[in-house]
Parts: structure tokens; C-alpha cells; sequence
């Protein structure tokens, strides 16, 4: 792309100047979602510090990120499938299912790191399973975890009922409630540490490469050599994974296991991915963008809490962001062509 | 913190000059009254009761709060922000006895006083719970309200829900040993209707015709209650059988008004609001201690004695009846 001059042709003063990039980086990047995000996030940031006297405090900032730190850890791995075309709508009742494995594993003393191996493997088998109904039975992933989205609960209701687990070891509350240092908590440092992997993954390798060329055109994609099916399987796999992860994260900060738990938040991490400028048919979007749509997400949620503010106007307001930023750049598009 | 200090000016800086204490004692005392949902009439009743108390008190500031919907997540995400605001206290009506643990205990370790109201917390997580009723006051009241349209005494029949569910077993048995008391009311059957409208109406039919001088049915569960008085009008036994026990004014209404019921009973949300507000401010405000054995004042609901478990039960349940149903058929 460096050089578009015809090779031998030497005519100078014809020749068209065409430029290698349309724009320099610093404006593209100064254009783009990210930073629109970005500011919506220090704005949120910096009306709430006016508005609430107690926002600005290291301890209510460190418990506030407990918001969105595990539904936050779902919507990367999400946001890469998404990207591919696909979904998982299952996510929540795979942390359902992967904490009633926890529980009742409980009983046979499997100790704290048995308890998160089940965890992470429940999460797996649970994404292997809806990998291979959408990629080995060519089944649309919306409907398939539409279904497991009510079988993997389901399996929870029948073995608990109205019951619930309870009685995890103590160590193994570090994973939701411990602190690594000083306010920052072991989940958070999970969630940026989950972040860096997965921005590689996505950004920096021929896999990241791959699932945008999936997203774009699958059939493309399938021609130039790219196995379409193995990749949609690893991403399934990974969101089970993360959705595993999560589990093992909120049993841990709850301290125990009910049919419940999790409830709705398939939807929250899809909003999350989405306001992090996901394109919700596939092909585009970032993971820097989810990191700060999580942020966002997390602050409103906070700010608005601090100011005894409904939680039913919390999801107004959250519904409103989601749609503002969205069509913000259409319509700065319409009116400056 | 300072930033947000500074643009509460000149008052806030005065308090913050002042010495501790004075300044202190003129901050009003917020209690959060944590719900298991917002939108929820029964919830709505007690925030009433709540605004009363704090009324009453006196530089007291409520803070009616609650998640969307009910789950356990929703109320952490709430209490987490309550701690933040360093509130005096916590009411909650919690959505699972045991997620809320961790978090109330380091609301707890915050000095932040903690109990739980109506549906509560495993004793880790709260300094006191305050049930609206105990199983003896319910087992009293069920019969006190069939005695109350009984003068001369008479023959009463007990319809209830699954022949093994744990309360209302309890509460007959409950009933039962304070029969002694009722000397001319005989209680002729039990009969159950499962918790099924259609099985409960049946039942209710057949008391009817195998006990022709049957005066009043007692049913300890809201289903049971509102398919008896169904059968009694059904049945045009309308003023000779009285039907009584646990409902829902709501649901219940209709049968005062046709006259199938007198009366019914079951806890009144507006003083479940009141008595927990009355009790976080003892707890937070007056060092009132949380411990086995203790009583605590609450108010006009007078006094809350905490058991071995620090759970305390408020009082009997409310009576429903044509003077008050209107008022309540649109709370809950």
C-alpha cells in the first residue's frame, strides 16, 4: 500500500498522490468509539464525584467494581464470539449450574482448589456442549442457548429446589471477597489481568484474526483456509470457560449456592459487549471498548446507588446510554456527510 | 472526599470544625429499609409504617431502597452502596438468607447496625431478626377469630394445606394446646386441600354437607381461606358459616363483602415498617444490645424479646375486617 505508483511507469507530473492512510492514527483513534466511550466514562466519573459526597473514596470505588468485575469477565470472551456472529445467551445458567456443581461437591471434601477445578470444568463441559450442537449440528447459537439457557438452570432447580448450598471453606471466600492489595480486590485483578489476555487474543494474534474474518464472511473466511467450525467451537469453549470463572467468583462472594443466582445477567453481559461497540451482527468491535463499557456500566450503577436513585431508573437509565451511544455516531453521520 | 467537601461550603466545614460530637448529634440518624424489590405493596406499606416511626423519632431520614427485581445479587449491589454512604443502620427483607451474609457482615465491621425483617438473614448477618408473628401468637389468633363470632360456642373445622407442610402443622398444634381456653368451641375435622384452589373448594363442600351444624372453617393458608369462603357462598351458607384464618386483604375482599368471612388475620406491613425502623434506631442510636435474651423497645408495637437465635416476633397477627379491608385490599 506504500508505494501505489505503477512500477516503471515514470511520468511525475501525472502521477496522483493517493495517500496511504486516510486519516493519521491520532484523529482515527480521536473519532473513534472507544474514545466516545472513554469520555462518557469520565464524564459519569466526574458527575457523580459532584453529586455524591461519597463517591470519591478508594474503599466505595473498590466495592463498587464487585458490579461488573464477573459479568465483566463473561462479556470478553462473549464480545469474541459475538464478533464471530454467534451467542450465548446460556452464560448465566451456566453459572448457575457450574455453582450447584460446586455445592454439591461440598460434601465430598474436595478441598477449596477441587471445588474450583469442578467449577471451571462444569463451565467448559457446558460451552463444549453448545459448541457442538451450533458447529457439529449447524444449529443458529440463539436458539441453542435459548434452550440451554433454561436446561443448564433447570439442572439446578431439580437438584436444589428451594434449597440452597452453603458451608464453602473459608479460604475459598478469597476468590470473591480476599484483596490482593491494600482496595484491590482479587477479582479485579482477575478482570484486568483476563482483559490483557484477551486483548491479545483478539488484537494481537492470527486467532484474533481469524474471528474477525468469521464474523465478516464466514464462507471468506472458510475459503482462505480458516477452520470456521474449530474456531466457533474454542470461542464457545471460552465463554463456558469465563462463565465458569464467574461462577467460581460470585459462589464465592455469596458464600453460597441457590437456583438463582446470576439471574438475568445473560442480558447484562450482552449490553455490556454491545456498549462496548460490538457490532451485534458480527465483525467488528474491541476489547479495550467492553473494558470501558464495563466501566461505565459499573459507575452508573454505583453513582446512581449512592443517590438512593430506583433501581428501575437505573435501568432506564442504563437502556438510554446503550441507545444514546449507539446512535450518536449514526447521527453525527447523518448531519456532518 | 475533598473536592465534593468543598462544594458543600460553609456548612460542611463548620461541622467539620466543630467538635465531633455536637456537630454529630445534629445529623440526622439514616436508616435504609432494604426491600426484596421495588414496586412491591406489601414493601410499600412498610415504607409507610417506616415514615411513621421516623416521624415519631424525630431527626431520623428513611431510606426506602431495593433491586428491580428479587435477587440476591440486586440487594448486595444496594447494601454495597448503603456502606458506602456509611448509613446509621439496615433493614432488610432478604431474598436468600445466605448470600447476604458476606456483605452484611462488612457493613457490620463498618459499625454500620444490621437487622433483618419479615423474610431474614442467617444470624452471622444481622444483629436481630423481628418475624411479624411466631407460630404460638398465629396458633392463638386462628382460633381467637372463629371464638370472636362465637359467643355460645360452636362447632369449627380446620381446612388447611398439604397434610405434611411444616407450618401449618405447627400452628394447629400450636392451636391445640390453647383449646383449653375455648371451652364450648369443638373442633370436628381437619381436612386437606393441598394448596389447590379446586382441592380446597371440594373440601370446603364436603365440611359443609357431612357437618350440617358447622359453624366456622378455619384455614391457616391464604389459598385454602379464599376457596372456603368461595364454597360457603356457593352454598348459600352465607351468615351460618363463618369462614376465617391467614389471607391476603386483596385477595380476601370479596369475601368480607358478601359476608362468607367476618374476619381474617395476617401480619400488617405497615407495623412490620414501623417496629423495624423503631428497632434499627435503638440499635444504632440508642445502643441498644442485640443479644439473646434482651428486650428491645419498639415503639407503639411495644416490646421485641430476642429468643436464643436473636430472632423476635412482633406481635399477633393483624386483624382484617369490613372496617379496614378497603384500606389494605390495595396494599397487598
Amino acid at each position: 500500500m506504500s508505494d501505489m505508483t505503477p512500477s516503471g511507469a515514470s511520468i511525475p507530473d501525472t502521477t496522483r498522490n493517493i495517500p496511504d492512510r486516510l486519516q493519521s492514527p491520532a484523529l482515527k483513534a480521536f473519532k473513534s468509539w472507544e474514545t466516545l466511550l472513554l469520555a462518557v466514562a469520565i464524564a459519569i466519573f466526574i458527575t457523580n464525584s459532584f453529586l455524591s459526597p461519597y463517591f470519591l473514596n478508594a474503599w466505595n470505588l473498590s466495592d463498587a467494581t464487585f458490579n461488573f468485575t464477573e459479568k465483566a469477565m463473561i462479556a470478553f470472551a462473549m464480545a469474541l464470539l459475538i464478533i464471530a456472529g454467534e451467542i450465548d445467551l446460556s452464560v448465566a445458567s451456566i453459572i448457575a449450574l457450574a455453582s450447584t456443581a460446586m455445592g454439591y461437591a461440598l460434601q465430598f471434601d474436595v478441598g477449596t482448589w477441587g471445588l474450583v477445578v469442578i467449577g471451571l470444568a462444569t463451565g467448559l463441559a457446558c460451552g463444549a456442549f453448545n459448541g457442538l450442537l451450533v458447529t457439529g449440528l449447524g444449529l443458529p447459537s440463539i436458539v441453542v442457548t435459548i434452550g440451554t439457557m433454561s436446561l443448564f438452570r433447570g439442572i439446578s432447580y431439580i437438584v436444589l429446589g428451594d434449597q440452597g448450598f452453603r458451608g464453602y471453606p473459608s479460604d475459598f471466600s478469597f476468590f470473591g471477597q480476599g484483596y490482593v492489595y491494600w482496595v484491590i480486590s482479587f477479582e479485579f485483578v482477575l478482570f484486568a489481568g483476563l482483559a490483557l489476555v484477551y486483548y491479545v487474543l483478539l488484537h494481537r494474534t492470527n486467532f484474533g484474526r481469524a474471528v474477525y474474518a468469521i464474523g465478516n464472511n464466514p464462507t471468506g473466511a472458510l475459503f482462505s483456509g480458516i477452520k470456521v467450525a474449530r474456531v466457533k467451537f474454542i470461542l464457545f469453549l471460552l465463554t463456558g470457560l469465563m462463565a465458569g470463572v464467574a461462577a467460581v467468583c460470585l459462589t464465592s462472594r455469596l458464600g453460597s449456592t441457590r437456583p438463582t443466582i446470576a439471574l438475568g445477567w445473560e442480558l447484562e453481559v450482552v449490553t455490556m459487549v454491545v456498549l462496548g461497540g460490538v457490532n451485534i451482527l458480527g465483525g467488528s468491535g474491541s476489547i479495550p471498548g467492553v473494558v470501558i463499557a464495563a466501566f461505565v456500566m459499573g459507575l452508573v450503577t454505583f453513582g446512581l446507588g449512592l443517590l438512593n436513585v430506583p433501581g428501575i431508573v437505573m435501568s432506564i437509565f442504563i437502556g438510554c446510554l446503550l441507545i444514546g451511544v449507539i446512535a450518536l455516531p449514526r447521527l453525527w453521520a447523518m448531519w456532518r456527510p | 472526599m475533598s473536592i465534593t467537601r468543598r462544594i458543600f461550603g460553609g456548612t460542611a466545614l463548620a461541622a467539620m470544625m466543630l467538635a465531633g460530637g455536637a456537630a454529630h448529634a445534629d445529623d440526622p440518624v439514616r436508616i435504609a429499609l432494604v426491600v426484596k424489590a421495588l414496586g412491591i405493596g406489601f414493601f410499600e406499606a412498610a415504607n409507610d409504617g417506616a415514615m411513621e416511626a421516623a416521624e415519631e423519632l424525630g431527626n431520623v431520614e428513611i431510606i426506602y431502597t431495593g433491586p428491580t427485581s428479587t435477587t440476591a445479587e440486586g440487594q448486595i449491589e444496594v447494601i454495597n452502596s448503603l456502606i458506602a454512604q456509611g448509613v446509621d443502620a439496615i433493614a432488610v427483607s432478604a431474598n436468600d438468607p445466605d448470600a447476604l451474609v458476606p456483605v452484611l457482615e462488612r457493613a457490620m465491621q463498618r459499625g454500620i447496625a444490621v437487622i433483618s425483617f419479615d423474610s431474614g438473614v442467617a444470624e452471622a448477618g444481622r444483629m436481630l431478626h423481628l418475624a411479624p408473628s411466631s407460630d404460638a401468637l398465629i396458633g392463638r389468633t386462628i382460633i381467637q377469630l372463629a371464638a370472636d363470632h362465637l359467643p355460645d360456642g360452636g362447632q369449627v373445622a380446620l381446612l388447611s394445606a398439604t397434610a405434611t407442610s411444616t407450618n401449618q402443622n405447627t400452628w394447629i398444634a400450636e392451636m391445640n394446646a390453647v383449646m383449653g381456653d375455648y371451652p364450648g368451641i369443638e373442633v370436628v375435622a381437619t381436612v386437606y386441600g393441598d394448596d389447590l384452589a379446586d382441592r380446597s373448594y371440594r373440601e370446603a363442600v364436603g365440611l359443609m354437607q357431612t357437618y350440617p351444624d358447622l359453624d366456622a372453617i378455619i384455614a391457616p393458608t391464604s389459598v385454602g381461606i379464599v376457596a372456603a369462603a368461595q364454597a360457603v357462598v356457593d352454598q348459600d351458607m352465607v351468615g351460618q358459616v363463618n369462614v376465617t384464618g391467614l389471607g391476603l386483604p386483596s385477595e380476601m375482599a370479596g369475601a368480607i363483602e358478601s359476608g362468607a368471612s367476618q374476619s381474617f388475620a395476617i401480619w400488617n406491613p405497615i407495623d412490620l415498617g414501623y417496629a423495624a425502623t423503631m428497632l434499627a434506631y435503638e440499635l444504632s442510636a440508642n445502643g441498644a444490645e442485640a443479644a439473646p435474651g434482651a428486650v428491645i423497645p419498639m415503639g407503639r408495637m411495644g416490646e421485641l424479646e430476642l429468643d436464643d437465635s436473636t430472632t423476635g416476633a412482633m406481635a399477633l397477627p393483624f386483624t382484617y375486617d369490613a372496617s379496614n379491608i378497603e384500606q389494605f385490599r390495595e396494599i397487598f
